[in-house]
């Protein structure tokens, strides 16, 4: 490897703490906890410069939105605003215990108070939780409501249903919540086929998981159609939020009708994924399923915000505390700066920007639904990979060219594919850089194929052997 | 303030090359009933310097724990956070990557999960750990239902000596695949191996211990693991306190099969709750190791047989198994578990400990003095490592209420988790004119 492990540069003795001596006199630690005491801890023996050496040189084989467009679909990997960083570490408003009395809380409160409103406001939806700390944990926490509901109406309602173009995670958070999962597939346009939902729906389902715009970046035009087909039934409808950053001021999830959903503050709003995490991911509903929420459910009494336990038909709680507070101020930064209207703008440059790169990458790469995209577009790798390259190849070419790759071979109905999110933050210089790339590795297919089936060759490691890791699990030193 | 760098200009050679005039035309396709007529309703944007002022100005409406003295606890804990920890987990490397989806670029991200991966074997004892999980209830509560899949049972022990919150959640999580659970009640905080042994049957798939418990004390873990081991198919989820195994046995030691907690406490701070770090390790076995949620890295060699690391065993996952996965987990909480790496690296093998039995030695300092005091005891004294009972003869909610007067807050009011005293915590942090003044003010009061 490129950069040894950090217990490599252990010597014994080394440290790289200190810590003020203890003013009081020692209790009897061996006697009380008889039995209870360990012998050692293989812990490294380090010095503070090794650890901040050793974790700059990890950074360094790193690449983050910081280092340059990066265009996972669905994933939208915006800038992270530096003044939100800022925000965050703000000791008036990080240095607080969750169990402090909220006399001394209010302004905290008051911040995700607002940030709840705006988020209401953006989706239509009346209620509110910040409790969940994913995308996932919302759809979790979605599903366990619907759940919730129909046990309440005492309804025995099994099934819920899943586009085959949803991510895993619907299915899975589906299956978490105690359903059955029955997939439809899509109609040729990528569009949810209006015959197969009908097909699938009946007294049974408890709900729909949609994505709209969808996993193709395509807009569902028959979505009022789909959500009245589901409420005739009984079912309700879920709107995974993961592509909110498409819509904002020019829809509405409430205004679809859909009747619960949740959001990606790490997505749509700003906040930076941290290497895999952490995120927020907030769930709004319509005022029937208010009671269900988990809680505590933060609330405005007069002038005094207060957390409201007093649910009795609450799911519970899907988190010890109140969700992933830190991740939620930074996008209350990020409205407060962007503004309703900086909102909308934004939205108008994510699918510009999308539709740029469409328009200059059709021609080279397959389009498999020519339907008309937002923010992002699934291309197909199977022309190239006819030539001898597959997508895989395309991805890892890509960072030789030090550009991060698109989601590859998902969604899953189109194969080879290459799913493709610019976001608005990037500009038409970087957008055309990209395209630049994508034309010359499609030409090096052609002209030395070998070429890019050996990529990467000039990361600090090449191609990893994926199989011998699953096969020989070496998962800690 | 936007953060669209695309000029007027721009947007139009953009538009042209689309082929359509004006932005508008993109979004056609959206019916009119579901379009939002009029602009948001939310304030128009600010300058960066606004932005600071208005958020100065709600800290400035909060009383943070830099402006008193705290033994708050109960799950959340105020140990020391180095400098050295912001200040890397600010290289925008590691802050603003993604899921390391491309290896090949994610090598840092990578190396550091395997890091961590090890040194929650280390401290835990276990053979397996994964890249984390969203929060301590969550990952107690997805390895209670981690137990039930690997048993084929569905009834879980729960003793009331758990956090209540984690109760909670895993009541919540349990409640998706139709869980059964028996609330151990306890007297005294504390489980009665006996009682417990009534309640185990070959239709158990998990008994729940916290170590130490909710209340601070380290329960009788060698006599209840045998019991637990005694009954062939049922599994030992031990909640540990990451800090405290500095010095405390690793669970594995007791025999645990698997391993959860918070470990917030690992330097990322408090946060009002979150974002904080969930831990999960299991025994290295196949059998467990197939049923693990998360993700997981593993090393490998690359194509010229240079070491280097991967998210591996992804066949669990929903992005493959999609229903028949082991969790829906995706976004965990990777930058804590970073910051837990630092943590750990720059306290170290000697750090740790001293963290540790500092801890413990100032809460016992203060323990003693308090249940001296007329109208104060302190509960299971000798069994506590660093947060205890304090039994009140005046109402705690009162004086827990009376103290923040003096800039203290004496602890966690054990009225809201439906039992009696005041849940105290002392760390490293506490000086001894602090735990002094918490005193004098109660000798008062």
């Amino acid at each position: 490897m490129e950069e040894k492990l950090i217990k490599d540069y252990s010597s014994p003795g080394r440290r790289g703490y200190s810590l003020p001596p203890l003013e009081v006199g020692k209790s009897d630690i061996n006697e009380n906890l008889a039995g209870y005491l360990r012998e050692e801890i293989e812990l490294p023996e380090v010095s503070e410069v090794d650890v901040v050496r050793h974790y700059t040189a990890l950074s360094e084989m790193n690449y983050g939105v910081d280092s340059g467009i990066y265009p996972l679909g669905s994933c939208t990997m915006k800038y992270n605003p530096k003044r939100n960083e800022r925000v965050a570490r703000i000791s008036g408003l990080s240095n607080i215990h969750p169990y402090q009395p909220i006399e001394q809380l209010q302004g905290s409160l008051e911040i995700l108070y607002q940030l709840k409103l705006d988020l209401a406001e953006i989706s239509a939806m009346d209620e509110i939780t910040l409790q969940p700390a994913s995308g996932a944990h919302g759809e979790f926490t979605s599903l366990l409501i619907v759940k919730k509901y129909f046990e309440d109406r005492e309804e025995n309602r099994t099934k819920v249903i899943v586009p085959d173009s949803a991510h895993g995670t619907n299915p899975a958070s589906a299956a978490m919540a105690g359903f059955d999962v029955v997939e439809i597939a899509s109609n040729e346009r990528g569009m949810v086929d209006l015959d197969a939902l009908a097909e699938a729906l009946d007294e049974n389902t408890a709900a729909l998981m949609l994505t709209n715009p969808n996993t193709l970046g395509i807009f569902e035009e028959d979505i009022l159609k789909i959500t009245e087909m589901v409420h005739e039934v009984g079912g309700l409808v879920y709107y995974d939020g993961a592509n909110m950053n498409a819509i904002m001021g020019y829809a509405k999830p409430g205004l679809m009708d859909f009747d619960l959903m949740h959001f990606n503050l790490h997505k749509t709003f700003s906040t930076p994924h941290g290497g895999g995490g952490p995120g927020s991911g907030p769930v709004g509903v319509k005022d029937f399923l208010a009671p269900y929420l988990p809680k505590p459910v933060l609330k405005k009494d007069q002038e005094k915000y207060f957390w409201d336990y007093q649910r009795p038909k609450s799911i519970g709680k899907v988190h010890s505390f109140y969700g992933n507070y830190g991740v939620m101020l930074r996008a209350w930064a990020y409205i407060k700066t962007v503004g309703g209207k900086g909102l909308k703008e934004t939205t108008e440059n994510a699918v510009l920007n999308a539709n740029y790169l469409k328009a200059r990458l059709k021609k080279d790469f397959e389009l498999p639904y020519a339907e008309e995209s937002l923010h992002e577009f699934v291309l197909s790798g199977s022309r190239q990979k006819e030539e001898g390259a597959s997508t895989l190849n395309i991805a890892k070419r890509l960072l030789d060219y030090d550009q991060y790759a698109p989601t590859i071979y998902f969604p899953l109905v189109v194969k080879e594919a290459m799913m493709i999110e610019p976001t608005e933050t990037e500009n038409i210089g970087t957008l055309d850089h990209f395209v630049e790339t994508m034309l010359t590795i499609s030409r090096e297919i052609k002209e030395d194929p070998e070429l890019v089936i050996n990529a990467p060759h000039t990361t600090t490691v090449r191609k990893l052997d994926e199989t011998a890791a699953a096969r020989n699990p070496d998962l800690h030193w | 303030m936007d953060y669209i760098s695309n000029t007027a200009a721009e947007k139009n050679k953009m538009l042209k090359e689309i082929g359509i005039k004006e932005i508008k035309d993109l979004f056609q396709m959206i019916p009119e009933a579901v379009s939002a007529d009029d602009e948001l309703n939310i304030e128009s944007g600010i300058s960066e310097m606004e932005l600071m002022r208005k958020a100065q100005a709600q800290a400035a409406k909060n009383k943070s724990l830099d402006q008193q003295i705290s033994f708050l606890g109960a799950g959340a804990y105020d140990h020391y956070v180095p400098g050295i920890i912001d200040a890397l987990i600010s290289r925008s490397e590691f802050y603003t990557a993604y899921t390391p989806y491309q290896a090949e670029l994610s090598q840092g991200t990578l190396e550091a999960i395997y890091e961590y991966q090890s040194m929650i074997c280390d401290l835990t004892g276990m053979g397996i750990a994964n890249a984390s999980m969203l929060d301590g209830g969550s990952a107690a509560a997805e390895a209670v239902t981690m137990a039930a899949r690997i048993t084929r049972n569905s009834r879980v022990i729960l003793p009331d000596t758990i956090n209540p919150a984690y109760r909670e959640v895993i009541k919540t999580y349990g409640a998706g695949v139709d869980l059964d659970f028996v609330d151990l009640e306890t007297e005294d905080q504390f489980i009665d191996p006996t009682q417990l042994k009534e309640n185990l049957d070959d239709q158990t798939a998990v008994v729940v211990l916290q170590y130490p418990n909710f209340y601070g004390s380290i329960e009788k873990m060698e006599e209840i693991s045998k019991m637990v081991k005694n009954n062939k198919k049922t599994l030992l989820l031990v909640i540990a306190n990451p800090v405290l195994l500095g010095v405390l046995k690793a669970p594995a030691d007791f025999g645990a099969d698997i391993v959860v907690g918070e470990a917030q406490n690992l330097g990322s701070g408090l946060n009002y709750g979150g974002p904080y770090l969930g831990f999960m390790a299991c025994k290295d076995d196949r059998r467990m190791l197939r049923q693990l949620p998360g993700r997981i890295v593993g090393k490998t060699t690359d194509v010229d047989g240079k070491e280097g690391f991967v998210l591996t065993l992804q066949t669990r996952e929903q992005h493959i198994r999609r229903e028949k996965a082991t969790s829906n987990i995706c976004t965990n909480e990777a930058l804590n578990a970073l910051m837990a790496t630092i943590y750990l690296s720059t306290m170290g093998k000697a750090g740790l400990k001293e963290v540790g039995e500092q801890s413990y030695h100032k809460a016992h300092y203060l323990a003693d003095k308090l249940d001296q005091l007329a109208g104060y005891q302190v509960l299971n004294k000798e069994n506590f490592f660093n947060e205890f009972v304090l039994k009140t003869e005046k109402d705690s909610t009162e004086l827990i209420k009376e103290l923040l007067a003096d800039d203290i807050i004496a602890g966690y009011d054990l009225k809201e988790a439906g039992s009696e005293g005041i849940l105290v915590c002392v760390t490293e942090k506490r000086s001894k004119a602090e735990m002094d003044k918490l005193v004098e003010k109660l000798e008062v009061l």
